[in-house]
């Protein structure tokens, strides 16, 4: 875990300012302030049509906020940013297609570029090294459509983290693994992150995968968000208001279970009740 | 007569009608290989096949005005093309969409070839836009037919890194600034070209087989995308050649001075191909066992 005063100290990489995304009636994201310095790793929790998508979406300059802004490394987010590694949560392959490990994580360098890439020593040096890192090198020559969940989940993070980017955001990446792979993953992008000295953004349901590794936790329900420790935020009082109907934080043997009560029984937000739960140095828990 | 003029007909390297059926059909084969790789990498061999079947009625609407039928299939593919891009980008919506559109043009083709072959001069019209013409083309598309192959290839050299990255993994080609979209119309483009000049070739019907099958057989034989698009070259290739050659060949055949059709020995090499690449088992390539855990 990191230390809070060298977090805390650390340039931002990303910042929401009072983000709010509307599409005609509907509210989307609403308010959204918070910031992730460099090196900090962040679970961004929520369920279902809470709004992480598109909150994802904004920091990817994919989607431009009705109000309020998205400053990546202090400028506003525009598409195509290499600062910003994204994994999406798999991708499908036959298994006979011809196309290897290293071939997948090369596209990561220059996939963007039109025209065909010449084959250069300082590319391929480039591409094993980061298989290196991800723990991918025993399969760098295998086909990617006969590699199983986890190993291809290495290959995504690999081809985002090519250009050494300062964000990595992770779009459910768990959701198709088992749980030893899942752990693996997550231990695997803690590792990669703080050697590139990298911020995490990563999605999940569940937010037991992530507990010990994630410094914060951003928790979206209905558009609307809080960060903050895992203590802080993951609480009855606050994840109802947030949710709008009372929901219960129940821990059982050292796992957190959110359950939710009843739709029609609202809990309204209060008025003096900050959206970010700490904007106070974070004290490590 | 010795059994090898069977398989080396007199005439067979002197004649003009074979040299420009070589010309054509190594264009159409280096096309339809280089473009059906990337049609093998993005699942849209049912597309490829509509497409050239939505050509025919291009071409038998040409044949009913008296226009040269490249161009007929062109138009007919460009249209339909257009017209299943406008419908949704979701790949299940798109499936829908080509089969509905595939449906009424094939329809088109119907009333279009009852039209044409009412006139008796036109009787083999059906069969030559169903199933190719390549003793028949005309040399004044000789140039057409290499500028468009070159065309085509050019576009899918110039597209071959963002297509690669938006067929395998499209959101994040999409968060790197990919325009999926666009890349993936011009591709169409490509596809339109490919086969519908192979559909002139070995007819609307059979041009799939070369646009997929040599890609498919050499995706068999090699692991990386470079090597697999060389490989489907030679095969389209060498299947092209073989397949004029036997033709030509059969005209000594029996139906004695009636000769086969190209397209079925072009189709029948393609598939022969591809079978063996699937006997016996895939030899394991350099990677760890998928059922170990990560």
């Amino acid at each position: 875990m990191t230390t809070p005063d060298t977090v805390a100290a650390r340039p931002e990489v990303v910042r929401l300012e009072h983000v709010t995304v509307r599409y005609g009636d509907r509210t989307v994201l609403e308010e959204i302030a918070f910031a992730i310095p460099r090196g900090e790793f962040v679970g961004l929790i929520g369920p279902n049509g809470a709004g992480k998508t598109t909150l994802l979406r904004a920091i990817l300059g994919l989607v431009a906020p009705t109000a309020g802004r998205v400053l990546i490394n202090g400028q506003p987010a525009r598409r195509g940013s290499r600062r910003i590694g994204y994994v999406p949560q798999a991708f499908t392959a036959d298994a006979d297609l011809p196309l290897r490990a290293r071939d997948l994580v090369a596209l990561g360098l220059d996939g963007d570029r039109w025209g065909v890439s010449l084959p250069s020593r300082a590319r391929r040096e480039r591409v094993d090294r980061m298989l290196e890192h991800v723990g991918a090198s025993a399969y760098a020559d295998a086909p990617v459509g006969r590699l199983s969940g986890g190993e291809r989940q290495r290959l995504l993070i690999a081809q985002a983290m090519i250009t050494e980017p300062d964000l990595l955001l992770l779009d459910e990446p768990l959701s198709n693994l088992d749980i030893r792979s899942s752990r693996e993953v997550v231990e695997l992008v803690r590792h990669v992150a703080t050697e590139h000295g990298a911020g995490v953004l990563l999605v999940a349901h569940d937010l037991n995968a992530l507990l010990g590794a994630m410094d914060r936790v951003l928790y979206v329900a209905r558009g609307r968000a809080a960060i903050g420790t895992v203590d802080q935020v993951v609480r009855t009082d606050v994840l109802s208001r947030l949710y709008g109907y009372h929901v219960d934080v129940l821990h059982v043997h050292g796992r957190i279970l959110v359950v939710g009560g009843d739709e029609r029984e609202p809990v309204g937000p209060h008025e003096d009740e900050p959206h970010e739960v700490s904007a106070a140095p974070l004290h490590g828990s | 007569m010795p059994w090898w003029r069977y398989l080396w007909a007199p005439g067979l390297a002197t004649s003009g009608q074979v040299e420009l059926a070589l010309v054509v059909g190594t264009t159409v084969a280096v096309v339809s290989a280089v473009v059906g790789f990337f049609v093998v990498v993005r699942a849209q061999a049912f597309l490829g096949h509509a497409l050239s079947d939505m050509g025919a009625t291009g071409a038998a609407g040409a044949a009913l005005v008296g226009v040269q039928a490249l161009w007929g299939f062109l138009a007919g593919g460009l249209a339909a093309g257009l017209t299943v891009e406008a419908g949704s980008e979701r790949a299940h919506d798109r499936d829908l969409a080509t089969g509905v559109t595939l449906s009424f043009t094939l329809g088109l083709s119907a009333l279009f070839l009852q039209l044409i072959t009412q006139d008796t001069s036109h009787a083999g019209v059906t069969q030559a836009i169903l199933f190719g013409s390549i003793f028949t083309v005309a040399p004044s598309i000789e140039p057409a037919m290499i500028a468009l192959g070159l065309a085509a290839i050019a576009l899918v050299a110039v597209l071959f890194r963002p297509l690669l990255f938006a067929s395998l993994t499209p959101e994040t080609a999409r968060a790197r600034g990919v325009p999926v979209r666009l890349v993936g119309i011009l591709f169409l483009l490509a596809v339109v070209t490919a086969v519908e000049q192979s559909a002139l070739v070995v007819g609307a019907l059979l041009s799939t087989a070369l646009l997929v099958g040599p890609a498919a057989a050499a995706s068999r034989l090699t692991d990386r995308p470079g090597a697999a698009i060389a490989v489907a070259v030679v095969i389209a290739v060498g299947a092209v050649w073989l397949g004029v050659g036997l033709a030509y060949d059969s005209y000594l055949w029996p139906p004695a001075g009636r000769g086969w059709p190209v397209s079925f020995l072009v189709t029948a090499v393609v598939f022969l191909v591809y079978v063996a690449t699937r006997l016996g088992r895939r030899a394991p390539t350099g990677g760890a066992d998928p059922t170990e855990a990560v």
